[in-house]
């Protein structure tokens, strides 16, 4: 390999390959020829590697390394403290130690190789592999002679990134459960394979063609293969059959257990008594099938939990606190869990918020795709508060810790998210019970259709009783309804809606009446400047100018208003008071202004004689200095981009849309026109919206209530359904079934449309078990059903049950929304998801 | 067909080595990563 250097083009860095500026003067040896280098950091590297004898990555990698960024030295030393290391470390007895590192920056083979040749020739280093198509490092070493934050230092001496993969043991645990799984199938599917061509011959050959040596033989051939089938790969079933009848609840589990025991037990007897059938063949098969239906449906559960993993992967583990402000931003790395409400901590670009609190200095843009499902990122500016687990994208920031550990608002959605998992909702309990009984009454029926055929024909009652334990599928109507909600609520998660409590998704499909609780929930909550009215020796934009200059320091909500339309040439005001209810007072160019309302600003405006043509919704704040007038401005609360789409939907859907809110009559008004909904009522006091609510439901109405889910709980209490539209900070105490996290009101039309695509196909899976069980029960009953036909059928049912569910959400409109789950190790993820 | 006497009892034999096989080959780590080697053969390492 020739690597990258026979190119010919402008001088770039020998490193990393940017472009080289006129004046770059940094050069490193490298295989004795001084090569031209862009900056120290890659200076650095580059003689690191050089130093160690291991130039020769530098002709065999095929693309160039990251650039080296020598100002970000993360203090490692933290990795060290045992307490941290729990998570992550795993002891290998006395004093060596295995972890496994995700490295960032591995862009072709020859840094694997790189990376693992640095790593093993350091002391007290035992073993260190790289897996090149994971970028993940395992490495073990000798704690008493290596410490854990040199072995990450060293890979940042040649320009990668490492840290530890936290969730490291958990994703152990789950691999193993996962390669479990497979070999079950695994041993399943080839031990049907191989037993069917021993059972093939002996369904073709003609009567007397075949030896009875060779019957025999082919039959202990497929015993031999059926043994590991049923006492490895169908192991499951027995021990889920047995915890169910000592709980005395029987579940699918034990029509499973006993089709296979009856069909094994009679077949061994058949094959050494020679006796007329085996059903070696049906028993390896229909153990494939149904090893394959819970296959799916556990690469299903996984999915739905990983959205939720996710979440705990974001916080960090160590955070950079400051010691003291005033003295020049020193900071001291220490645990994450020991931060406390009130520490500073710096927040450096590439890294995650350790907890929620407010920026103190610096503006960054962050990345909350983890927590909203929106991919780009948001503006953060001093004073605004920030998530833990968010991911600072654009440059360092100074944040005051508010909400650290289990408070924040991440642990908030994980626990909310968790307890409605734990949760089982109603129709997943109804069908469970269903299957309950359904087994009693199959085992009775199966018992009875042998006692039936003794009577008729003593030969084949064993096996129709076989036959009825094999074909009926409480499989499929137990596996119906969960595996449907467990993707619809995975796929929720997805798109940053939190599913709250189990029964939301059956309700979401009934709803009649969506109710927004406050004018807020459709509008942004941030004013704008409508119309201005100056007074005459006065233009709009010098009166705009005056308002935002006044407004600046006050951080009042109007503020925003004047600062959108920033003014030409600034004005400077002075000694700004606010005045909380009134307005603000300042003085500009040595002359008092007041801004604010009509009766503050008439204390030094004088009497009021300006006329301003009425706009009726709007909020009036009033302009003027000492003796003076200046001008009226009329500020409006803009709506979400999307309420007028979202409420569409929801009246074409033939749902009715209200406002109820406690807000004054023109500002509801005004927004309801704007969406053509009709029935809003303005001023209404939470028992007002109780009681209407109840006298509601009374004519059967289902009601939906779409609010910020911390106030009025009372009446979201009442609703059959409440929907918070969440940002951050009180999601925790939120009473709400479901959270809206992206703060887009389109995740509410989103959720109804996965709802009604789960419910839809709830239906499917349960009629289709019905239809099937009926179909099949009675055909096995009356002797029509061999073993085998029985063994495919009831298989095949589950897998098809499944493989429905798994269809659930998917083909809800919407769908380009959704971006998948970032990690906060692959922040690119986020940024490379489609959009739109 | 006295030949099946041979072959039947074979083929589970078969059977049973190719799964052992397979067995070990994934504990092994045979199948963990199926890139990696691909380029490290091309790595001049003499050391």
């Amino acid at each position: 390999m020739n690597g990258i250097h026979d190119m010919h083009g402008p001088p770039e860095c020998f490193h990393c390959g940017i472009p080289l500026g006129a004046g770059s003067a940094w050069t490193a040896l490298v295989d004795g020829q001084h090569r031209a280098m862009c900056c120290p950091g890659c200076k650095a590297v580059a003689e690191a590697i050089a130093l160690e004898g291991l130039s020769s990555y530098y002709h065999s990698r095929t693309t160039y390394a990251g650039r080296a960024t020598p100002e970000v030295q993360p203090d490692l030393k933290i990795y060290d403290d045992p307490e941290v290391q729990v998570g992550f470390v795993r002891s290998c007895g006395g004093d060596e130690r295995e972890t496994t590192l995700i490295i960032e920056g591995i862009t072709c083979a020859a840094c694997v190789w790189l990376n693992e040749r640095h790593l093993a020739g350091l002391d007290g280093v035992l073993a260190a592999e790289i897996n090149y198509a994971t970028k993940r490092a395992s490495v073990r070493w000798d704690k008493s002679r290596i410490a854990l934050s040199v072995i990450l230092a060293q890979i940042e001496a040649i320009g990668y990134h490492a840290w530890p993969a936290t969730s490291a043991n958990a994703e152990l645990a789950r691999r193993r459960e996962t390669r479990a799984a497979l070999w079950r199938l695994f041993v399943a599917g080839f031990g049907m394979m191989q037993v069917m061509m021993y059972a093939f011959p002996a369904y073709i050959a003609e009567e007397g063609s075949m030896g009875e040596d060779v019957v025999l033989l082919m039959r202990l051939a497929s015993l031999l293969l059926t043994v590991p089938v049923v006492f490895f790969s169908a192991a499951p079933f027995f021990r889920g059959a047995w915890r169910d009848l000592r709980r005395r609840r029987p579940g699918m589990d034990v029509p499973v257990a006993l089709g296979i025991g009856a069909a094994f037990g009679a077949s061994l007897f058949a094959t050494f008594t020679g006796a007329a059938e085996v059903y070696y063949d049906s028993i390896t098969m229909f153990v494939f099938f149904l090893l394959c239906a819970r296959w799916l449906e556990m690469r299903a559960r996984q999915k739905a939990g990983a959205s939720l993993e996710y979440l705990d992967k974001a916080l960090p583990l160590a955070a950079h606190r400051l010691i003291d402000l005033a003295r020049g931003g020193q900071t001291e790395e220490i645990p994450a869990l020991s931060l406390k409400p009130g520490d500073l901590v710096v927040v450096r670009p590439g890294e995650s918020f350790p907890g929620d609190g407010s920026i103190v200095e610096g503006e960054t843009q962050c990345d909350e795709s983890l927590l909203t499902g929106e991919s780009m990122p948001v503006r953060k500016a001093v004073g605004e508060s920030v998530l833990a687990g968010s991911f600072n994208r654009l440059s360092p920031a100074i944040v005051r810790i508010v909400r650290v550990g289990e408070d924040t608002c991440v642990s908030g959605v994980r626990q909310i998210a968790q307890r409605a998992a734990a949760q089982r909702p109603r129709i997943a309990e109804l069908s469970e019970a269903v299957a309950s009984h359904f087994v009693v009454g199959v085992i009775f029926f199966a018992t009875a259709s042998a006692l039936l055929w003794l009577a008729l024909d003593a030969s084949r009652a064993l096996w129709i009783a076989v036959a009825v334990l094999v074909v009926s599928c409480p499989c499929a109507l137990s596996l119906a309804t969960p595996t449907v909600m467990t993707v619809a609520m995975g796929r929720l998660t997805r798109r940053g809606v939190v599913v709250a409590s189990a029964h939301a998704i059956e309700t979401l499909t009934r709803v009649t009446h969506v109710v927004f609780d406050k004018t807020g929930t459709l509008t942004e909550g941030r004013f704008s400047v409508a119309a201005t009215t100056p007074q005459p020796g006065i233009t709009s934009e010098s009166a705009l100018a005056i308002a935002a200059a006044l407004e600046r320091e006050s951080g009042h909500p109007i503020a925003t208003a004047f600062a959108a339309g920033g003014p030409v040439d600034p004005v400077v005001a002075e000694a700004v008071r606010n005045l909380p209810g009134e307005g603000v007072q300042a003085s500009i160019d040595g002359v008092r202004h007041r801004l604010g309302t009509a009766s503050f600003v008439g204390g030094i405006a004088g009497i009021l004689h300006m006329a301003a043509p009425d706009r009726g919704a709007a909020t009036r704040v009033w302009l003027g200095c000492d003796g003076r007038w200046l001008a009226c401005f009329d500020l409006v609360d803009q709506l979400r981009p999307d309420a007028v789409e979202v409420v569409r939907r929801l009246q074409a859907d033939g749902k009715q849309v209200l406002i109820w809110s406690g807000d004054a009559a023109p500002i509801v008004g005004a927004v309801a026109r704007k969406l053509g909904v009709d029935g809003f009522i303005a001023g209404m006091l939470p028992r007002d919206k109780q009681e209407r609510m109840v006298a509601m439901q009374e004519q059967g109405a289902v009601v939906a209530m779409v609010g910020d889910g911390v106030n009025d709980a009372p009446v979201l209490a009442q609703a059959q359904l409440s929907v918070a539209m969440g940002s951050g900070a009180l999601l925790t105490q939120a009473h709400a079934d479901i959270v809206l996290l992206s703060g887009r009101l389109h995740s509410l039309v989103e959720a109804i449309d996965i709802a009604q695509s789960a419910r839809r196909i709830i239906r499917q899976n349960l009629a289709w078990a019905i239809a099937y069980n009926v179909v099949a029960l009675s055909c096995a009953a009356a002797g029509l059903v061999t073993p085998w036909l029985a063994g495919i059928g009831m298989g095949a049912s589950s897998l098809i049950v499944v493989l429905n569910a798994l269809r659930a959400g998917y083909e809800a409109r919407g769908t380009r929304h959704e971006v998948e789950a970032p990690g906060r190790f692959t922040p690119r993820a986020s940024r490379l998801a489609p959009r739109g | 067909m006295d030949i099946l006497y041979l072959l039947i009892p074979l083929s589970v034999v078969m059977v049973f080595l190719i799964g052992w096989v397979f067995w070990w080959s994934l504990g092994n780590g045979q199948f963990d990563d199926l890139e990696g080697p691909a380029h490290r053969i091309l790595q001049d390492d003499d050391s």
